[in-house]
Order: structure tokens, then C-alpha cells, then sequence
């Protein structure tokens, strides 16, 4: 029951890669690699939890109180900030695909015309 | 390959996959037992040594802060690549804009739309300077702030109110805009270099804590951020828009 | 042993998440996304990390819908312009 985050995580990894795999439409593959990104997140912030444990602010409690893991919540913030990039230049690249080759199906853009 | 081989391929390989997960992952500590020394060394260090009370902020800007330049940079290359992606070729000419179901009014949007756009793009705006401005006391920071901040001229776009989204980012000034927080914070980071210290080393004086002025060069690095993420987006927004957009004047 | 809660949320986001994937109409699936994205943000706060948490709900449930939107408003005008 304790690992049952993990658990979700690797759930997600998988259920994003079958949605990734059967896609028909350049959009709705991209939006699958988001999902697959966010199992990261939910690894992340499983790993740096503490029972008990308030969140890494001092504004109003004293500080040397237990709180949880702050370095492992920087990496998830650049990640969350990444991921959106990534999708931007993806989408731009899936706009190109269809302005040259008039379909966004990847089952039917085989062979790479020059 | 066919569609079906290729599905029944990937389950067999995908439970394959799913057992080599599970078995690397029930050798991590089990939920809530974390064992890492850096993190609570770094909790013990915020407020007596830095003066501020954000820990993310902390680690993102000053205990790591070289990470969140090349992020920064990453989202400014992102934004440069995708607006060269869209641009215009050489033999694509400019086409006018056609009323694709001619006799039949667009879509306006309706008076409670555009009321609500109105008094929430002033509350937005105030509130991204507020989150960006307090990143080191409470959370937040440059990165959320700016994305805030980009969101209230696209309140306009989504009330009708196309002249004055295109006043309110003209392309220019938001270019101008990205490109300052970009080159700001390398700049702050070749200044403390200058006074002394490593690249991007806090040599500010640290303050109070919980006042705004606190932790140094902190609070001028979420400047820079909000700035430049702002920009960006306001960019990425202009770029996409600029074929789309309907003109209710042609 | 996990509170009931935070258990609670991890099943839901799970859930979304096979909702998304499974989702075919991209249009349909940016609004799914959004609200994945919203989950997502609860799960942090449940555990305890709110930057975490409003970075998420401003980028991935303002920032990337609107992308997805944008994206397949051009394809769709690009479409349009082909059959002329």
C-alpha cells in the first residue's frame, strides 16, 4: 500500500505509451507524450514526501520544523516548465508536417520526401 | 508492419516492460520514509543563513541557480524556433482573409463575457507582479508569475477586443521584452562575478526576512524571469494568432 | 499507511490519465488535458508541494490547452485552404 504512487506511476508510463502507439492524429500523439511526462511527476513527488511533514515555506511556522524534500520539487518545477516547451516546438513541427505533406495521420507519412 | 501486429507487439513487450518496473520499483524506500540528506540540509539553511523563507525558491535561483539559467534559455530557444518554424516562406503570399460561411454574422462575444474579461484582466495582471515580486516569501516565483502575467492579453483576444490586444502587445515591445530578461540574468550572473565571487554566487547584502528585499540577488533574478517568460509567451501567442485571426473590420 | 485521501487522488489521476490516452478527437482531448492538468495540481498540493502545484495549474491547464487549441485551429485553416 505504500508503494502504491510507483505503482501509478509506472500505470501512467504505460497507458501513455499505448495511446501513443495507436494514435491517428499528430496532435493526439503529442498530447500522449505530455501524459507520459507527467508519470515523472507523480515519481518525483512520491519520492520526496515525508509522513507527517509540512511543505518546504517557513512564512509562518518556525523553521526546524520536519518538511518535505524542496531540491526534488526544484527539478519537478523545471519540468513542468520544460514539458511545455517541448509540446510548443512539437506542435509547431506537427503544423509543418501538414502544411508540406497534407495529412496529419503518422500511419500514412512513410517516406521522408526531400 | 500492420496496425494489428503492431498493438499485439506492443502488449506482449509492454508487460514485460510493466514486470521490470515493478521490481525496480519496490526496492525504493516505501511512501513517506525519505532518507536524502541534502534536502533537510537545505531546509536547515533557508532562513538562518539566506534570510528567505521559500526553500523551492531557494534552491531554484540561488543553491542551483545555474540549472534554472540554462531552463530559461531553453524556453527562450523554444519560443525563437517555433516563431521561425511559422513565419511566412518566400512563396507563400499574403492571403486575405475570407469569410469562410458568407451570410451568416460570426460568433461576438456576449456583453457577460466581455464585462468579466475586463475586470479580471486588471486583477490578472496585478497578481502575476504580486506572485512574481514575492517568489522568496511565499510560493511562486518568476516562472509562474510570468506565465500569469501572459494570460491577461489573451483575456482581451477571447472578449473581441482585437485592437486593443494588438495595443497592448505590440510585437516589438514584447520582443524587446524577452530578450532583456534573457540577457538579464547572465548579466546579474557576470556582476557578481565582478564583485568578487563565483558565477551567480549571492553577494548581495541579505535583509530582513519577510520583507521583499531579502535574499539578495533572489529578488532581481525573478525579475528577469517574469520578464522574460512573459515575453516568450506573449510571443508564442502573437505568432500563433497572427494567421488565425478574423478581422471583424475586412 | 497512506491517508485516505492522498490514495483517493492517485486513483483519480490515474483514472484521467487512461481517460486522455484513450480520447481520439484532439479537440475534445485538449479539454480532457485541461482538466487532467487540474487533478494533477491537487495531487501535488495533497502532498505537499504548492510551487509545484501552481506551476502546474498555470502551465498545464491555461498554457498547454491553449497551444493545443491554437495548433488545431492553423491545421484546420490550412485544410480549407487546400480545397480552394
Amino acid at each position: 500500500m505504500s508503494y502504491l504512487p510507483y505503482v501509478i506511476a509506472a500505470w501512467i508510463f504505460l497507458v501513455g505509451l499505448y495511446g501513443l502507439i495507436t494514435s491517428r492524429h499528430l496532435v493526439h500523439l503529442i498530447i500522449c507524450l505530455s501524459v507520459i511526462q507527467s508519470s515523472t511527476y507523480v515519481l518525483l513527488v512520491a519520492i520526496g514526501y515525508r509522513t507527517g511533514a509540512a511543505a518546504p515555506v517557513f512564512a509562518d511556522i518556525p523553521p526546524g520544523t520536519p518538511a518535505v524534500d524542496s531540491v526534488v520539487q526544484a527539478v519537478m518545477l523545471t519540468d513542468v516548465v520544460v514539458e511545455v516547451t517541448v509540446v510548443a516546438l512539437l506542435l509547431a513541427f506537427a503544423v509543418q508536417t501538414h502544411k508540406r505533406h497534407g495529412t496529419v495521420d503518422p500511419d500514412q507519412l512513410r517516406a521522408l520526401r526531400g | 508492419m500492420k496496425r494489428k501486429t503492431r498493438t499485439r507487439f506492443f502488449l506482449v513487450s509492454a508487460s514485460v516492460l510493466a514486470a521490470v518496473f515493478l521490481l525496480g520499483v519496490l526496492g525504493l524506500p516505501p511512501l513517506g520514509h525519505y532518507r536524502g540528506p541534502y534536502g533537510d540540509v537545505v531546509n536547515a539553511l533557508t532562513v538562518p543563513e539566506r534570510h528567505v523563507t521559500d526553500a523551492v525558491t531557494l534552491v531554484n535561483f540561488d543553491v542551483r541557480g545555474f540549472d534554472t539559467l540554462g531552463e530559461e534559455y531553453i524556453l527562450f530557444t523554444s519560443v525563437m524556433a517555433v516563431a521561425l518554424l511559422l513565419r511566412r516562406q518566400r512563396d507563400e503570399p499574403r492571403r486575405r482573409h475570407r469569410d469562410h460561411a458568407p451570410g451568416r454574422k460570426g460568433v461576438e462575444a456576449s456583453d457577460a463575457v466581455r464585462v468579466v474579461s475586463l475586470v479580471l484582466s486588471g486583477i490578472l495582471v496585478t497578481f502575476g507582479i504580486y506572485v512574481v515580486t514575492h517568489g522568496q516569501l511565499t510560493p511562486g516565483g518568476g516562472f509562474q508569475g510570468g506565465v500569469i502575467l501572459a494570460t491577461a492579453p489573451l483575456l482581451m483576444y477571447v472578449a473581441g477586443e482585437f485592437e486593443n490586444f494588438r495595443r497592448a502587445v505590440p510585437r516589438q515591445l514584447v520582443h524587446i521584452a524577452e530578450a532583456l530578461g534573457a540577457c538579464g540574468y547572465g548579466l546579474i550572473g557576470l556582476a557578481t562575478m565582478a564583485a568578487g565571487g563565483a558565477f551567480l554566487q549571492n553577494t548581495l547584502p541579505f535583509g530582513t526576512t519577510g520583507s521583499i528585499v531579502s535574499g539578495g540577488t533572489i529578488p532581481l533574478i525573478d525579475l528577469s524571469v517574469g520578464l522574460e517568460v512573459s515575453g516568450g509567451l506573449a510571443v508564442l501567442l502573437i505568432v500563433y494568432m497572427e494567421e488565425t485571426l478574423e478581422h471583424k473590420e475586412e | 499507511m497512506l491517508p485516505l485521501i492522498q490514495a483517493m487522488v492517485l486513483l483519480f489521476v490515474a483514472a484521467g490519465a487512461a481517460v486522455v490516452a484513450l480520447t481520439r478527437d484532439p479537440v475534445a482531448q485538449a479539454l480532457v488535458v485541461s482538466f487532467y492538468g487540474l487533478l494533477l495540481a491537487i495531487l501535488f498540493f495533497v502532498f505537499q508541494a504548492p510551487d509545484v502545484s501552481l506551476s502546474q495549474i498555470v502551465i498545464g491547464a491555461v498554457a498547454l490547452p491553449l497551444m493545443i487549441l491554437l495548433a488545431l485551429t492553423k491545421i484546420k485553416k490550412q485544410e480549407h485552404e487546400k480545397k480552394d
